[in-house]
């Protein structure tokens, strides 16, 4: 394979880091420091857009920062998968951020400098994490998020936010020191590098027992992926400001949560490795644990934003239930499931936070009748939906099909019981809001008319419910990517 | 003159300090200036005679041109050239802060006296390090004790004298049984020079007088490097101390002692001493250090008062140190001179950021630390930083140490260590957490009451610390940063010197 050196995701990385500097600067003029973040986010989109050919061609860019102890190094290295997560999280920045612009604006919310500093510094990381080209600094830039996005969190500085927000950083810190770090500390002791491989680095190199220690500690200790039972941080981050919901807890944060899952299991295990010991299935059914759970919890919530928190945990479990299967269309489905699973539920979180800003209602059940006075943002919404229940023509029809097509391949038809029934349990926690907003009457003291939230709000969720449809009709991009990564490790 | 700098290291501060009251009676600044310049001198000084030891190889210089071992010999190698470089960069960063700080600390009177004890003390601790001479460590010993004594005892704080007059009867007690250790080296062998002791030692290896003096060596030392249990001293001391001197103590003081300690055990003694010695060693010190490691975090975690906070924290850092130590191996050695390093380095900045806190508002309650983000930003972001590192995130200093202690502790089949490394950062992180948690995202006291602040309404007004302890401060932390990046620097050094030691 062609590497080619080249300092242009490190720039991906800093761009937004700059912008920090910027928007710090300009917080007293609010139009100026919007400025930066828009132009962060459409120049980091750029970097990392003008990366895609070079990958898509078969190479790889490589870029090796510093060396903080033999062996501890800071480097860069862009492939396919982690492209996948960087051209989804950095073109849902700039969405987002337009979102976000009209909604911090609309609810006039405190301190919104560092809301968008945080913000951006977020991404940064989130970059950082996309093209790592070891666990080292994997793990560091896992840990900056977790650090970036406490502020976010936190944003309300209501009792209740506070809680939220030590809850958050208990469950990740406190996961990622006690199992990530020793796990890494174990690879790289009986590996001898940190560097991921295509085909594993662990792979006779120590007992079955130690590296099923080590599988253990990794899958405990990336709580970003919101796998049971460390899953709890996922609803209590959901007191933050809407925007970092969608975009951080439906995007960036657990989809490089997931994502590590991913990178860890194929680049550090290896598939041989993998199968021989058998993890994969542990894995899978331990998975299908939480997608059923996390359904069934979805099902008692009325506040919207939690019920669409719990289905973030299940879904992210099909992603790590479809990589644990270890055959070509499994790996397939959990790749495009990181940026299909991406669009919907961004989609969901900005129709959730639409309605707050239009009607100030949280609860599903206040939602009676709300389809005929914001038809947009339902009718969004049931894009979104729709994608997450996997019927075509929306992009989750894709990634379920993989799915499925990667359980025949893997022999394991528990595993196909266990999507029909949460496809079935998805259908039955999204269809009765989408039912009672359209179908339902208005509630007497309410007025008949449209009622949306501004544009900068409507637009935004228009266009990922749209590009929901889009992945299904032109999923060949990201199908490319991902076809990419499974001859890479297979 | 050249020839002459291990001498200069000793002499020069100590003729300063001599000059600096007299001069001081004309205005204290100007003894602050003489402080300055003279630990910026010991400063260059260390770092050209590293450049000698890199590029030369060890030196030995001969006091007064008298043959060792019956002249004195400052022998300087790889291990202690590093230790003079933390000594004198640190009491360079300590006297730059000391001249704005002393003010609300140190009666006017008073702070020429402070400054010639300073300097007293510095030398006392370079003299330390560079002699090459057993007696001789005794008598530097003796010269930093006594000024360490004085340096606490002169704050405004009476509390202060309580805890110099402990610390006087502990150190007394530790100097005594270091004293006595000595005696009986010399009764075997009729040599107090360090190599020539090295040489001869080995033939008396297996008698008990030997190994009695071992004894006294070590424990005279742990006392003043305030090893669990020995440690009750400290607590009172840094808390009461003016905070100048909480900072240096606590970042140049210990190391020393876990310099004497590591020159002891692994210069003095070698490695096969232990394999003859009556009683396992290893085991000793390895259950002390995991016992300091985590008695330090869980009393860190009770305290009220920051700098008793800080305190017990060190008593847990200097577990660390010994830890590496009792490990015998190159990178638990490795991790030892390190975190020397580093400790010193993150212990003095929150100590500068302590002293800063006092300054401006004369406490030190943990309780007063609410809100201060938004008045001393700069000084809460160096606080947090140095936090950081203390817990042991990626990038800065403190994981640095750590995974070389933990890739020791593994090396060596010690497993059970790696938890104990990991629950002890989870209790620094949960009580530094409680003080970042406070400084950001609290709001001050008295201040609860306007509720919900809209940022652009009202912002609490800026009041950080004086340019002269900023600046200090903010140097310190980001070298935690720095060498957390760049960790191979050091790293390099420190290896070089384990692998002498260990040879």
């Amino acid at each position: 394979m062609e590497i080619i050196e080249s300092a242009r995701p490190v720039y991906a990385i800093l761009v937004s880091l700059l912008a920090v500097v910027f928007i710090g600067i300009s917080g007293k003029y609010p139009n100026l420091r919007e400025m930066w973040t828009m132009l962060a986010a459409v120049l980091k989109f750029g970097l990392v857009v003008s990366m895609l050919p070079i990958i898509l061609a078969g190479k790889v860019i490589e870029y090796h920062v510093t060396t903080v102890l033999p062996g501890l190094d800071i480097a860069f290295r862009v492939d396919s998968l982690g492209m996948t997560l960087a051209l989804t999280a950095s073109f849902l920045w700039i969405i987002t951020s337009v979102y976000a612009i009209g909604y911090m604006r609309s609810l006039d919310e405190h301190a919104q400098t560092r809301f968008f500093m945080c913000f951006a510094l977020a991404l940064s990381a989130v970059m950082g994490a996309a093209f790592s080209a070891n666990v080292f600094t994997l793990f560091v830039f896992y840990e900056i998020i977790t650090v970036t996005t406490f502020g976010l969190v936190a944003h309300e500085e209501t009792s209740e936010a506070i809680k939220g927000a030590r809850r958050y950083l208990t469950y990740l810190m406190g996961t990622s020191i006690f199992f990530f770090l020793p796990a890494m500390f174990l690879t790289y002791n009986y590996a001898g590098t940190l560097d991921f491989a295509s085909q594993g680095i662990l792979a006779g190199k120590a007992s079955y027992t130690i590296i099923s220690i080590i599988f253990v500690l990794y899958i405990a200790g990336i709580a970003k992926a919101g796998m049971m039972p460390f899953h709890a941080w996922l609803p209590s981050a959901m007191v933050a400001p809407t925007p970092v919901s969608a975009l951080l807890h439906a995007v960036a944060v657990v989809k490089v949560g997931v994502f590590t899952v991913v990178r860890i299991l194929l680049f550090v295990f290896g598939i041989d490795l993998l199968s021989e010991i058998g993890l994969g299935t542990y894995l899978a059914y331990f998975a299908s644990f939480t997608i059923i759970t996390a359904s069934i919890l979805a099902l008692k919530q009325d506040n919207l934003k939690l019920r669409l928190a719990y289905s973030t945990v299940s879904q992210l479990s099909y992603i790590v239930l479809a990589v644990a299967l270890l055959t070509p269309s499994g790996i397939t489905s959990s790749i495009i499931h990181i940026t299909i699973h991406a669009f919907g539920k961004i989609t969901l979180f900005f129709v959730a936070g639409a309605i707050f800003v239009a009607t100030g209602k949280k609860y599903i059940s206040q939602m009676d009748g709300i389809g005929r006075r914001m038809p947009f943002t339902m009718a969004a919404f049931t894009v979104g939906a729709f994608s997450m229940i996997a019927i075509p023509p929306f992009g989750g029809f894709v990634s379920k099909w993989y799915l499925i097509l990667g359980t025949v391949e893997a022999h394991m038809l528990p595993i196909m019981v266990v999507l029909v029934a949460s496809t079935l349990l998805n259908a039955a926690y999204f269809l009765p809001i989408i039912y009672s907003a359209f179908f339902k009457e208005l509630p007497t003291d309410e007025v008949e008319g449209l009622r949306e939230a501004p544009p900068m709000v409507v637009v935004p969720l228009v266009i990922t419910a749209l590009g929901t449809l889009t992945l299904f009709f032109w999923p060949s991009l990201l199908l490319d990517l991902a076809r990419m990564v499974v001859s890479l490790v297979m | 003159m050249i020839k002459h700098l291990p001498a200069l290291l000793i002499v020069i501060p100590l003729l300063a300090a001599i000059i600096t009251p007299i001069i001081g009676r004309i205005h204290w600044v100007l003894s602050w200036y003489t402080v300055t310049i003279t630990t910026f001198i010991s400063f260059v000084i260390s770092l050209s005679l590293l450049q000698t030891v890199l590029l030369q190889g060890d030196i030995s210089y001969w006091m007064g041109g008298w043959q060792p071992p019956w002249g004195i010999e400052y022998a300087i190698d790889n291990l202690n050239v590093y230790v003079m470089i933390i000594v004198s960069f640190m009491a360079l960063a300590g006297a730059i802060y000391s001249k704005n700080n002393i003010n609300v600390e140190i009666d006017e009177a008073r702070k020429p006296f402070f400054y010639s004890v300073y300097l007293l003390f510095v030398t006392g601790l370079m003299g330390m390090v560079v002699t090459g001479d057993i007696f001789n460590i005794y008598v530097f010993l003796e010269i930093t004790s006594l000024s360490g004594y004085a340096l606490i005892a002169i704050g405004k704080k009476r509390q202060a004298l309580v805890g110099a007059y402990n610390y006087l009867i502990m150190g007394t007690i530790g100097a005594t049984f270091f004293l006595l250790g000595i005696g009986y080296l010399y009764l075997m062998t009729g040599t107090l020079n360090i190599a020539d002791l090295a040489a001869r030692l080995p033939e008396f290896y297996q008698t008990k007088a030997i190994f009695t003096a071992f004894t006294f060596l070590v424990v005279g030392l742990c006392i003043k490097l305030a090893l669990f249990p020995m440690h009750f001293w400290m607590p009172n001391v840094y808390t009461h101390a003016p905070s100048a001197v909480s900072a240096v103590m606590a970042a140049t003081g210990a190391k020393v002692a876990a310099y004497a300690i590591i020159r002891v055990m692994f210069t003095v003694f070698e490695p096969e001493f232990y394999t003859l010695a009556p009683f396992n060693i290893q085991p000793i010190l390895l259950i002390l250090a995991v016992a300091a490691i985590l008695a330090g975090s869980i009393m860190a975690l009770a305290q009220t008062d920051i700098k008793k906070m800080l305190a017990y924290s060190s008593v847990g850092q200097i577990g660390y140190i010994v830890l590496g130590i009792s490990l015998m191996s190159v990178n638990g050695m490795i991790g030892s001179l390190i975190h020397l390093l580093n400790h010193a380095m993150m212990k003095g900045a929150l100590f500068f950021v302590v002293g800063a806190v006092v300054y401006r508002t004369g406490l030190t309650s943990i309780e007063n630390f609410r809100g201060l983000g938004k008045k001393m930003p700069l000084s809460m972001a160096a606080f947090t930083i140095a936090a950081l590192s203390m817990t042991g995130v990626p990038l800065t200093v403190g994981f640095v140490s750590k995974w070389y202690l933990a890739v020791a502790s593994i090396e060596i089949g010690m497993w059970w260590l790696v938890p104990v490394i990991l629950l002890s950062s989870l209790l620094t992180a949960i009580y530094f957490w409680r003080i970042i948690d406070a400084v950001w995202f609290k709001p001050a006291l008295g201040e609860e009451s306007h509720g919900h602040e809209h940022d652009d309404h009202q912002k609490p007004k800026s009041n950080d610390a004086p340019a002269s302890m900023l600046i200090p401060t903010l140097t310190v932390a980001m070298l935690c940063l720095v060498f957390g990046v760049f960790a191979y620097a050091p790293v390099s050094l420190a290896e070089k010197a384990a692998v002498i030691l260990l040879k």
